[in-house]
This record gives structure tokens, sequence and C-alpha cells, in this order.
């Protein structure tokens, strides 16, 4: 049979130049951005960390805080039921001494007293470390908030409207800082950390604590920095320069 | 209106009881809902105060449903025949309170309508999780037991079944201690000493509420108690509520003992206004002293006596729970050792607490439900103490 038929392999190879076109972008702006496919599970080969350094936090600016409440749609209300998943926190040494300021979040703990009293398993740690709120099946005992070393969850009092898309959020359940996983999995760093970045601060930095090569492990390495509460031994994510 | 008059008319007053009752229980519903819809915004508590005066209503029943129990165990444990004759009533009241404390707590989830979710999904490190077995498998255990007490036939096994119940019950107080011992950072709580102090504190809050229901029990019906079995329950009684004095002493100064908790116990015993007077007020003048006197002043001790501590003795272990779970969480978390912390969260300060009407319903509807419950088992099934039984089986060496 001599008859090949050009015409439909004409058709075939058109379809494979613009299925190639289509998808070419794509692939290479995630090869650009370098963000974890949906697919590939977080790895602990990665642990997401953050330094703040309270030497370098300015005591009026309040930019993560804002930063916070319009990247996960936060109200911003400053009432006792409001969800507040950053605050900025004044420290003034009783031995006396200028006041300091530092933002406070979830620790991101590696031995999360939350995780342990959670009764659904709702309150997980991520493999790369980020802990966070399953809202599907929190059944907001509030066990958790109990819990916290840190008093850094908010449960949701109120019933909540214009939501983002990528976080969501319901009346009900409880809820802390993600560490903007959203962003984190799309290569990009938490919305706090870029606020004070904008702001010429520069007093959050924001990496990998499990590579030593990283400009955080490096600064751990080299100045002293604590923890919160280290006499927990909870071994936090966050840790703190200049207090 | 005279007994006569009132025997006539009994089955009209039973069902006036059942319909108050029944509005309580409603009533509690219906703030639930009111809650669920709304949300928490609706209540006194916040991200500061997350558990407020519904917990209170809450771990009171379920403490006081496993010491509810302690009769029935005194007299298959123990062998002692005048609690053998309460046994059944004492299950009753366990289960009653149980359901009704469980009912507060699930209705006070922020997702009440995912409890199929709390069912399905087990964290087994979270104190919780071991509780939701404990507490089902308490209903459990002591169906079985009130079967082995009620059915002649099964009679024989209500010993063993009594001390498993027995055993059960007291690994179920330790669980509900033990919440509130685990939360490490807490000044108020992460003691050792609570598990054993919810113990004690389940024996007399307990039978303080056995003692309220056995004289309404007697009083609906005419009879007096034995002046025996009031002499041994009063005494009983006595004991219970001078430990749960010793042990709270213990743990407030065991507290104070070290410099980074003086502070705290400072506040909650002297400075911090509302719980200091709830504590020594509340619980230890009229919830500890004054039912000791009534018990035991030698001019005292009479049914009537006996009905007042048992009352008084529960009045103060609401305002105890009122100052160990709100004031505890009122009291800042110390994050910064060292610094004076503030901030628009609340850090370093005391945090302020209006219980509003809602949780107080939810509460009230709680209680509702255990009363609701003990009395239609007590009109439907024979739960209520016979002594003529007692009587009888001590005339022929039976009864244990």
């Amino acid at each position: 049979m001599s008859g090949i038929d050009h015409a439909r392999r004409q058709i075939l190879a058109w379809g494979a130049a613009m299925a190639g076109v289509t998808l070419a972008p794509g692939v290479t702006l995630f090869q650009l951005a370098q963000g974890r496919p949906p697919a590939e599970p977080a790895s602990k080969a990665v642990r997401w960390g953050m330094l703040v350094d309270a030497n370098r936090c300015a005591s009026d600016c309040d930019a993560c805080v804002t930063a916070c409440d319009k990247e996960n749609g936060l109200s911003g209300a400053r009432t006792p039921t409001s969800a507040q998943w950053i605050r900025k926190v004044t420290l003034t040494d009783l031995r006396g001494g200028p006041a300091k300021s530092a933002p406070v979040m979830c620790q991101h703990c590696a031995e999360p007293p939350c995780v342990d009293v959670c009764p659904t398993g709702a309150s997980f740690k991520r493999a790369d470390g980020i802990v966070l709120v399953d809202r599907h099946t929190c059944i907001g005992c509030r066990y958790c908030v109990m819990a916290c070393p840190y008093q850094a969850r908010s449960f949701v009092h109120e019933p909540v409207t214009d939501q983002k898309p990528e976080v969501p959020r319901g009346k009900g359940c409880v809820e802390s800082c993600t560490l903007c996983v959203h962003r984190i999995d799309r290569d990009r760093i938490p919305a706090c950390v870029e606020a004070c970045a904008a702001t010429g601060h520069k007093a959050i930095l924001f990496g990998n604590l499990n590579d030593p090569a990283s400009e955080i492990s490096q600064r751990i390495a080299q100045f002293p920095t604590t923890a919160l509460r280290p006499d927990l031994r909870l071994d936090p994510s966050v840790r703190y320069q200049g207090l | 209106m005279t007994r006569a008059e009132f025997t006539r008319r009994e089955s009209r007053w039973f069902w006036a009881l059942l319909l108050l009752l029944g509005l309580v229980a409603l009533t509690g519903f219906a703030a639930a809902h009111y809650m669920e819809e709304q949300g928490h915004i609706v209540t006194g508590m916040n991200n500061r105060i997350v558990w407020g005066l519904p917990h209170v209503f809450a771990i009171f029943m379920i403490v006081a449903a496993s010491g509810a129990l302690n009769v029935a165990s005194i007299g298959s444990v123990f062998g002692k025949p005048e609690y053998k004759a309460r046994a059944p009533l004492s299950g009753l009241l366990c289960i009653a309170l149980l359901a009704g404390g469980l009912a507060v707590l699930m209705l006070d989830l922020g997702r009440p309508e995912r409890i199929v979710v709390a069912a399905t999904h087990y964290n087994f490190t979270s104190v919780f999780a071991w509780n939701v077995f404990l507490y089902s498998g308490m209903f459990a255990i002591v169906a079985v037991y009130l079967w082995t007490l009620m059915e002649r036939r099964m009679n024989v096994h209500s010993g063993r079944v009594g001390l498993a119940a027995f055993v059960w019950r007291i690994v179920l107080t330790t669980g509900t201690g033990a919440i509130f011992a685990f939360l490490v950072a807490r000044q108020a709580y992460g003691s050792a000493l609570l598990p054993p102090l919810f113990i004690v504190m389940s024996f007399a809050w307990g039978l303080a509420f056995f003692l309220v229901i056995q004289s309404a029990v007697y009083a609906w019906n005419g009879g007096t108690l034995p002046p025996d079995v009031l002499r041994r329950m009063r005494n009983l009684l006595g004991l219970f509520i001078a430990s749960v004095l010793y042990m709270t002493a213990v743990q407030h100064l065991t507290n104070a003992y070290f410099a980074r908790q003086v502070a705290f116990e400072q506040f909650i015993l002297f400075t911090g206004g509302i719980y200091p007077v709830l504590f020594w007020v509340g619980y230890v003048a009229a919830g500890s002293v004054a039912p000791l006197i009534l018990l035991y002043h030698p001019r005292l001790g009479g049914a009537a006596a006996v009905l007042a501590a048992s009352l008084l003795t529960i009045a103060g272990a609401f305002a105890l729970l009122y100052v160990f779970i709100i004031g505890g969480q009122a009291w800042p978390l110390e994050i910064f050792p060292g610094y004076s912390a503030s901030s628009s969260f609340g850090d370093g300060q005391i945090t302020a607490y209006a219980p509003r009407l809602p949780e107080l319903l939810l509460g009230m509807g709680g209680i509702g439900v255990a009363l609701l419950i003990i009395v239609i088992g007590l009109r439907v099934l024979p739960f209520a103490p016979d002594d003529g039984l007692i009587a009888a089986g001590a005339a022929t060496g039976g009864g244990a």
C-alpha cells in the first residue's frame, strides 16, 4: 500500500506543533519559577524557617501585619475575637534598656503541641516543617489554642466573607499562620517577609533551615539567636535575634 | 397540700416536672443552635479565653458523673449492703451526668455538626481522642453494670463488672484531669497533681449530686432516709470535701513554691478580682467550710443539713471550676521571660471575660438533659433505692 496519507500526517504534525506551542511557555515558566509540581509532596529535605531580627524591627511599623491580613483575607480588626495570624509585640526588658519590637506568629515547631493535642488530626505538620490546620477535619474544640505556648492560633468567631481562593477559612474552625504555604509552593516568599523587605527594614529572613548554605542557616550559625520559650524544647522553625 | 392529695395528683406533677426539664433542655439546644449560626461571637469567649462557661458546666458534669458511680462501687466492690441498694440509682446518675456533660461539650464545638469527624478520625497522641473512647466505654460498662444489678439472673456478675466499672471510672477521671495536666505552657495547668485532684473532686461532687437526687426521691415518695445510711453517707461526703480542700491547697502551695509561678498564684488567690472572691468565698467558705460545719456540727447533720451541705458543695464546685478554667486562661502566657510584653493580641495582659446568656443557657440545658434522663429513668425502671430489700437481705445474711 503505497498511498501514504500525507494529509493525515500533516494534520498530526500540525497538532503536535500546536500542543508544543501551547505547553512550552507553561513548562518554561514552571522551570523558571522552580515551583514544586502539584503532584509532588513536600519534602523533608527542606525545612522552611524564619529569622526575626528584633534590632531591625521598627516599633512603629506594622507592614508585616497588614501584608498578612491582605494576603490571607483577614479583616484586620484588632479585637479579642478577631483572627490575628501575626502580631507586633512590644517588649520592655524588666532590667531596663530601650523597648524592642518583634513580630510573633505560628512558630512552626518541630514538636508542635497543637498537633499532639488535636483529637482529629486536623492540626498537622507538613514534611517541610510547616504546621497547618485541615479545615475539613477541624471540629473547633480549641484544644490547640489552649496548648500553643505562643498564643499563635485564632478561632474564627464570626462568619467570614471575601475569602481568598487560596486561603480557605471558615467560622468555627481554628487557624493560624500558614507560612504563606500557597506562596512557598510557587517559590514565593511569605507576604510578611516580602513586606518587611519592601520597607527596607529586612527584619525577617526566610529560608531553608536544612540547607547549610542558605542565608538563614549562615546567619544562625554566625550570630546568637534564640527560640521563644526554648525551655519547652519544641524546636520552633522561627528564631529570634537581638532578644 | 397534704401528702394524700399529692399522691393523688402525683402523675400530674410528674408530667409538669418533665415539661419543665424538657423546656430547660430545649432552651439549651436553641442556645447552641444560635451559637452555631452566629458563631462564638455571641458568647463571652474570645481568642484568649477559648473555653468558657459551657466548659465549667460540662467538666462539672463529667467529673461528677464518674463520682456518682462511687456509691455503686462501694456496694459492689467493697461489699457494703447499704450502698448496694443505691447502686442502680448511682449508675443512672452516672449515665445521665455523662450524657449532659458531653452534650454541652459537643454543642459548644465550633463545628458541632462535624461530630462524625470526631468519631472517625483519631489522633492517638491527643487526650481528647482517648477521652472519646473513655466516655463511650463508660456508657457501655455502666449499662452492662446496671443490667447485672437489676436483672436477677445476672446478679452473680455484678461484682466483677462493678470492679471493671470502678477501674474505668478512675481512668476516665484521670483522662479528664490530664486534659489540663498536659498543657505544659500554661501556668495554671501543666501539673501532675491535676489527675489525682480531679479524682478526689469527682468523689465529692458525685456524692453531693447523688445525695441531692436521693433526697428528692425520698421527698417525692414521702419516705425518710434510714438514719444509719444518712450517717454513713454524711461522713463520707465530709471526708471527700476535706480531701478536695487538702488537694487544692497542695496544688496551690506547690505552685507558689516555684518563683516563676508566684505572680500567677498571687493573681488567682489575691489580686485577680472575681477569681479570688470565687475561690475564697465561693469555693473555700461556702463550698467547703460551710458544708463541713453542716455535716459535723453536733447540733446539725440531719437530713436537711446533709442536703444543704450537698447543694453548697455543688455550688462550690462551680466556683472552683470557674476559677480553674477561666481564671487560668485569663492569666497571660509567658512567651518572653524577662520582658514585659504588650500587643494588639493581648500579650502580657489579663484577659477579661463576661459570660453571656447563650453559654449559660447551653450549660443549663446540659443539666436539664441530665435531670430529664434521671426523672424518666426513675419513672420507668426500679432505680430508686429500696431499703426494704436491704433489711431483708441483711436478715438472711445476703445483700453483698
